[in-house]
This record gives structure tokens, sequence and C-alpha cells, in this order.
């Protein structure tokens, strides 16, 4: 078991601290942040943390890499593009830390959060 | 009653990001068997329990996400009559050549207004393992895994959903067992061709061709609350339950494949009849025909999507 830890400072859209959790080398970033939520650790969400697939296919957990070092599983390119990738846009699920990460939610697609408010008013 | 026309799906072909765990996840954990890898890559699975060559079809590519649902006819001729009424309806229709998939006979395909690639075919070669035919055992092969029996149904996303019903209805002859309209419109159709309570559903959605899930069934509760001890020992990425749908009564569970395509495992659900009426539900009681025990949709349930 690789019990490597490293330090996730997590920002939302707004660049605005959220917290932190603590990540390690062998678990996807994404469940490292379920975590700390279910700690009560992430504040200043606009919703809870989106979480979908978590196997790199759904795309709603998609996010800017703006400090430290990853390895990463196969993504959609639907939803992280090669251009996308080159600037460092990842989606977390699909990603395991190297060092300590700095990272910031960055959905993509307007319209899917449109139809999340929606289903949040149900 | 006899079942003409549209009998019920025969496969479905998603796209995959990773073969290699793909194929161990739908032959190890939902107990399905490969029957034969193509030479473009395709994979080909099946379950025990089903006849025909194959039900699930992968598809190595660099996104998640659904290529093409077919349903099997009764009759080879059923396909050129449907051909027309499709033509007459106004949807370009194409002929797929038989042996494009190992085992299947000529298809027609053709794209419907939410933006999915529906097939239909009449013939396919039976393939191993199958179910016995003479003095049959109630299985050939000892079932495995979550135990899945069949692929049953697929519930898919996109836009159009009142011509998406008026088309299955009017040109498939397919009956609407349950639907839900919201204030502002018609938000989910369940639609079957047959005796269950759905072979195919829409959830009205504004991205075209979108994904939601493919079910595998199981034999009873127990068999679902089997498939959940190895949701969690194996790490499978879960998504709800186990829980039940009030809409079509299924006991179920919601969860995902290695590139994050929805299965659902599920147990059960109403035997339907062509004289019955639509069951409806509205935005008030929708929670619970969704997740009956929860009685409110997961916020993952209208926004993650393949």
């Amino acid at each position: 078991m690789n019990e490597q830890r490293f330090n996730i400072d997590v920002e939302n859209i707004n660049a605005e601290f959220c917290g932190s959790s603590t990540g390690y080398a062998d678990e996807r970033v994404l469940i490292s942040l379920e975590r700390a939520q279910g700690f009560g650790k992430l504040k200043n969400l606009p919703k809870r943390l989106p979480v979908g697939c978590r196997r790199g296919g759904c795309g709603i957990c998609r996010a800017r890499i703006l400090e430290g070092n990853y390895k990463r599983d196969p993504m959609s390119r639907e939803y992280v593009t090669l251009e996308d990738e080159k600037e460092g846009l990842v989606l977390l699920c699909a990603i395991y830390p190297l060092s300590d990460l700095k990272v910031r939610l960055e959905p993509k697609c307007v319209k899917n959060l449109e139809v999340n408010s929606q289903s949040l008013e149900i | 009653m006899a079942l003409t026309g549209v009998l019920r799906p025969g496969f479905i072909q998603l796209r995959v990001l990773d073969m290699a765990a793909s194929i161990e996840y739908y032959t190890k954990r939902i107990g399905l068997h490969v029957v034969t890898k193509g030479d473009d890559g395709r994979v080909y699975l099946k379950a025990a329990d089903e006849f025909d060559h194959h039900s699930l079809v992968l598809r190595q590519a660099d996104s998640a996400g659904l290529d093409l649902y077919a349903f099997k006819v009764r009759k080879d001729k059923d396909l050129d009559s449907f051909k027309k009424r499709v033509e007459d309806y106004g949807i370009e229709v194409d002929d797929v050549r038989a042996g494009e998939q190992p085992g299947i006979g000529r298809r027609i395909s053709f794209v419907i207004e939410s933006g999915h690639r529906i097939e239909l075919y009449a013939q396919a070669e039976m393939s191993e393992p199958k179910p016995l035919i003479h003095n049959p055992d109630v299985w050939s092969v000892e079932p495995h895994g979550m135990r899945a029996r069949r692929m049953d149904h697929a519930l898919l996303y996109g836009p159009n959903i009142e011509k998406v019903l008026d088309f299955f209805v009017n040109v498939l002859d397919f009956e609407c067992a349950e639907r839900v309209d919201m204030p502002d419109g018609l938000l989910a159709i369940w639609l079957t061709s047959g005796m269950k309570a759905h072979d195919i559903a829409f959830v009205n959605h504004p991205e075209p061709g979108k994904f939601h899930h493919v079910a595998f069934e199981l034999e009873d509760w127990k068999d679902v609350g089997h498939a959940a001890d190895i949701i969690t020992r194996y790490n499978i990425s879960i998504d709800i339950g186990p829980t039940r749908h009030g809409i079509t009564r299924g006991q179920t569970i919601y969860f995902f494949d290695p590139s994050g395509n929805r299965c659902e495992v599920f147990a059960g659900g109403y035997t339907y009849y062509p004289d019955n009426p639509t069951r409806t539900w509205d935005e008030k009681e929708v929670g619970r025909g969704i997740f009956y025990y929860e009685r409110q949709l997961n916020e993952a349930f209208l926004s993650v999507v393949t």
C-alpha cells in the first residue's frame, strides 16, 4: 500500500479558497476531496463538490491544476481536449497526486450547470 | 397476444476509454462472457442466459458514451416495412450490411430527434454460452460476478423527447408505460415494445445523444444485495442504491463502469400489457418515482451522463 501523502488545496471557480484534503499517491484526487467534504472541511463551494462517474467519463469534476505534479488515467476528450490538457485542465477523478497540489474547480459547460440548478429545484 | 414487429432490445454499443479494464469489469464483475473480438478492435459480450450472439459491444475511443442501441424485430420483412415507415416519417435510414457485427444480419439504422442512433435487425446467430434447450437445467454455465441474466434496457438523454415519444409510438409501435410531466413540459418517458415495463427510456436534456445508463437484469432482490457487495469489494464507483424505483418498480443499483458509463443492475418490475394505461408522475412526486426510498433525486441523476 502506498502511504505517500500530499496536501491538496481547492479553489472554487471564483478563486476563493475552499479547503484542503489529504491526498494519497494511489488514490484519485476527487476521492480525497469527497472524504474532506464528508469531514466538513470544504467550504465556499457553490453547491456540493461536483461528483459524477469518478472514472473520467462524464466531465463533471473538471478542474485546473494551479500548482503541483500528478499522473493521469485516460479521461474523456469530450471534456478535456488536447488544448485543455496543455493548459493544465483535468478531471479530478482521473488524476493521482505526485506532490502537493493546488486545484481550481472549472466546470466546462454552462448548459450543464443550468440542468444542475434545475435538478436542485425538483 | 402475439409479439410482432419490434420484439425487444438486442444489443448496445458503448465507447470505452480502457478496453482491458472494461473487459475485466463486464466479465468478472457484471458476469458477462466475451463471445468474440472483431478485427477492428470491437469486443462482443453476452450474458449466459441470452441465446443471441451478443448483447453488448465495446469500442475503444477517446470519449465515453453511446454509439448505438439496436432492437430485434420478429421477421426480416419487418425491416422493409419499418424502413418505409421511418423514411415516410422524414428520418433518413442507412442500411448496414449483414456481418458488419459478427453473428448479426442486416440492420437498418437511423438517428432520432434526441440525437441517438437506433437500429433494427431481424437475424442473430446463437453463440455460447447460452441457455440449454433440451431438458434444460436452470443454467448451463454457473453464474458468476453479479450474475447478470440479460442486457435489459437503456436510459438515454437528449432534446425533443415529445417527438421521440411520437416516433416510438406511431412508427415503431411501442407503448408508453410511464411518463413524468413537469409544469414546463414532458421530462421523461418509459417505452416498451413487449411486456416489460420498459425497453428504452428518455429524459429531456439540452445536449443530444447523451447516455445515462444500460441495465442488466438480475434474478431477485438477494442478487441485488450480492451485486452491492461486489461493488464495494472491487471499489466500483457507486452512484446510488441499493434502492427501488417507483417508476417500473425495479429494485436497483446505479454505478459506473471503468470509463464512467453508468450501469444499472435491477430485479423485478411489473408486467406491462399493451392495453394498460400510461402511468403518470408529476413534479411533486417525481422524487419517489425515480428513487422510491430516498423520495428525492440525487444530484447526479439529471446531470451526470456520458
